[in-house]
């Protein structure tokens, strides 16, 4: 993916345009399993950020050096330590958080070590899935590629059970986006749309 | 011998400086000499030179081999070279004998103008800082007001971090590989036990053995031998010697009866045999002394403060000497001062060794790195 411009990454992945329409320029931005560093590339064009990814995978750190983002090789798992608090305005968790073990102490270290925070997932109560359940099977799709037993989504969850969880856990949502592909859904959102992008910050 | 890529035939240089140098421990040497060596063609701007640092036991020569003797293989030639990570088609690669060593820059073993005999026990502790000073006299000598980048490992990756703090606007990238912000009591330990060694052998002679005629060989053997072990894995030693029995069955004496036995005497005696004790014995104070932090209260924060450079960092997942968290702690200090900076956690077996061998992710990592500089000024 290192050589696609702007354009051709924000329709691969309407999520990104989503993010940098939260992003002012020159924000500071910390992106969480940032994969080849698409995303921070992608924001270096539309906001000027000034950015750094974590990621585990070996060749993901050799492709985002080759995209030119900053990498700091880690797992999220055992928290983000390696980062002073409020060190960043946004904190980015991009189609990850459903494939995180430790889920809601990653949250908390987010909205500790960034000012608010973002994050993107499949809504799994899109209504295919839902189709896709009651008639008998685990959901596979564009957004769920994968099977039951090969998938690293461990964590999934409808747009309300993420908003239950913000809810109890003292994080406060400012923002939300949700697509079905590039396009933005308002209406039964937790029904009719594939992708939810939140934005959000600690309750205070 | 595989010659395949290498930068072929290489030789040494050296520079003359006859200014006063006044070190860091406030001693003064009326005049010092370098030895370097060069690989690839400076550009017509300057700005593809690339400083390679030595570590504890390293020298100027980093790559290639000598005329007279094809076996002489620069200790880093699986990095620098044509078509390797630090491509010398690309980049005007310096490697150099830092000042106290013995490998022809002024050392212990240089003759003391003042006195007309060897400096042995006189010449004065010299520091990271004062290494990095005298490696900038010879940038000056080269014309190169800028380096594209500092590479080194272990006490190399200090000398690179110290470049980007004594000198914000002479290096552009920064690459300190298996390295350290200072070292821990463990690791001062294991340097003073090494130092011991070579203190407590009878030929050491207070540091004046030259004049002795001797060499103080058992002391110099064990402080190898010691640090070889704590460069190694204890999975690594376990892969490579495992319990192997040299003649298959024990000799009920103290002579080798295990292969590590063997193989460590072996390193120790190779070593001794070329390496000069009191270049060992400054080696480990520079790398003992080594602590940014410690004039900023212990903040290494404000240590970075003035540094302007792009960084890479690079640790190896068993390296217990230079483990991965002194590397984070790189890190973290650089992303406080919103420095642009990637750090990687190599999986290896090898400990620190690995930063010296060909290893294919390292060696990825930097290979890339190193093609976003040629990319600054090739475009």
């Amino acid at each position: 993916m290192s050589k696609l411009d702007q354009s051709t990454l924000a329709a691969i992945r309407p999520d990104f345009a989503a993010i940098a329409g939260w992003i002012p320029q020159g924000a500071s931005v910390l992106d969480l399993g940032c994969g080849d560093g698409s995303l921070l590339r992608y924001l270096r064009g539309t906001s000027k950020v000034h950015g750094y990814g974590v990621e585990i995978n070996h060749d993901n750190i050799v492709a985002c050096i080759k995209n030119q983002v900053n990498v700091i090789q880690g797992d999220l798992e055992s928290g983000l330590s390696g980062f002073e608090s409020n060190a960043f305005d946004y904190v980015i968790l991009s189609q990850t958080l459903q494939a995180t073990r430790h889920t809601a102490p990653l949250m908390q270290e987010m909205l500790r070590v960034g000012r608010e925070g973002l994050v993107s997932f499949p809504n799994f109560g899109y209504w295919r899935n839902r189709i896709d359940i009651l008639q008998g099977n685990m959901p596979v799709s564009e957004v769920l590629p994968y099977q039951w037993y090969d998938t690293p989504n461990i964590h999934l969850c409808t747009l309300h059970d993420f908003e239950t969880f913000c809810h109890d856990n003292g994080i406060c949502i400012i923002d939300r986006r949700v697509m079905t592909g590039n396009n933005e859904i308002k209406l039964l959102p937790n029904l009719l749309g594939s992708t939810a992008v939140y934005r959000f910050k600690r309750a205070v | 011998m595989n010659v395949s890529n290498s930068i072929g035939i290489v030789s040494t240089q050296h520079a003359q400086f006859n200014t006063l140098f006044s070190c860091k421990s406030g001693a003064v040497l009326p005049r010092y000499e370098l030895a370097y060596e060069t690989y690839g063609t400076l550009n017509s701007d300057k700005s593809n030179a690339v400083l390679v640092c030595h570590a504890l036991s390293g020298h100027h020569h980093v790559a290639g081999y000598y005329k007279d003797d094809p076996k002489s293989i620069g200790w880093w030639d699986n990095m620098v070279g044509p078509g390797k990570p630090i491509d010398t088609q690309k980049f005007f690669v310096i490697g150099l004998n830092n000042l106290g060593g013995c490998h022809g820059s002024t050392g212990p073993i240089s003759i003391n103008p003042e006195t007309g005999k060897p400096y042995g026990a006189s010449f004065p502790l010299v520091t990271v800082e004062d290494w990095v000073i005298t490696q900038s006299h010879l940038a000056d000598k080269l014309g190169i007001n800028q380096f594209a980048a500092v590479i080194g490992g272990s006490l190399g990756g200090m000398q690179a971090l110290q470049w980007s703090r004594a000198y914000p606007e002479r290096v552009r990238h920064v690459l300190a590989i298996a390295s350290a912000p200072r070292l821990t009591a463990q690791n001062i330990a294991f340097n003073d036990v090494a130092r011991n060694a070579i203190l407590t052998d009878p030929n050491f002679y207070g540091g004046d053995y030259y004049e002795y005629g001797v060499v103080p060989t058992r002391g110099l053997r064990l402080a190898r031998m010691l640090g070889h072990i704590t460069y190694l894995s204890d999975d690594a030693m376990a892969d490579k010697f495992g319990r192997e029995l040299r003649s298959g069955k024990y000799s009920y004496s103290y002579d080798i009866d295990f292969e590590i036995e063997s193989y460590l005497r072996y390193q120790g005696d190779k070593f001794a045999s070329h390496f000069d004790a009191n270049t060992y014995l400054l080696m480990t104070k520079a790398l003992d002394y080594f602590d940014p932090a410690r004039e900023y209260n212990d903040d290494l924060n404000k240590a970075f403060a003035d540094a302007r450079a792009n960084f890479l960092v690079l640790s190896f997942t068993t390296d217990w000497r230079f483990a991965p968290e002194l590397s984070r702690a790189i890190v973290k200090a650089l992303l406080h001062n919103r420095l642009k900076v990637s750090y990687a956690e190599i999986t290896s077996a090898h400990g620190h060794d690995s930063f010296l061998m060909k290893h294919t992710h390292y060696h990825d990592v930097l290979r890339a790195y190193f093609d976003n500089i040629a990319s600054e000024f090739t475009a």
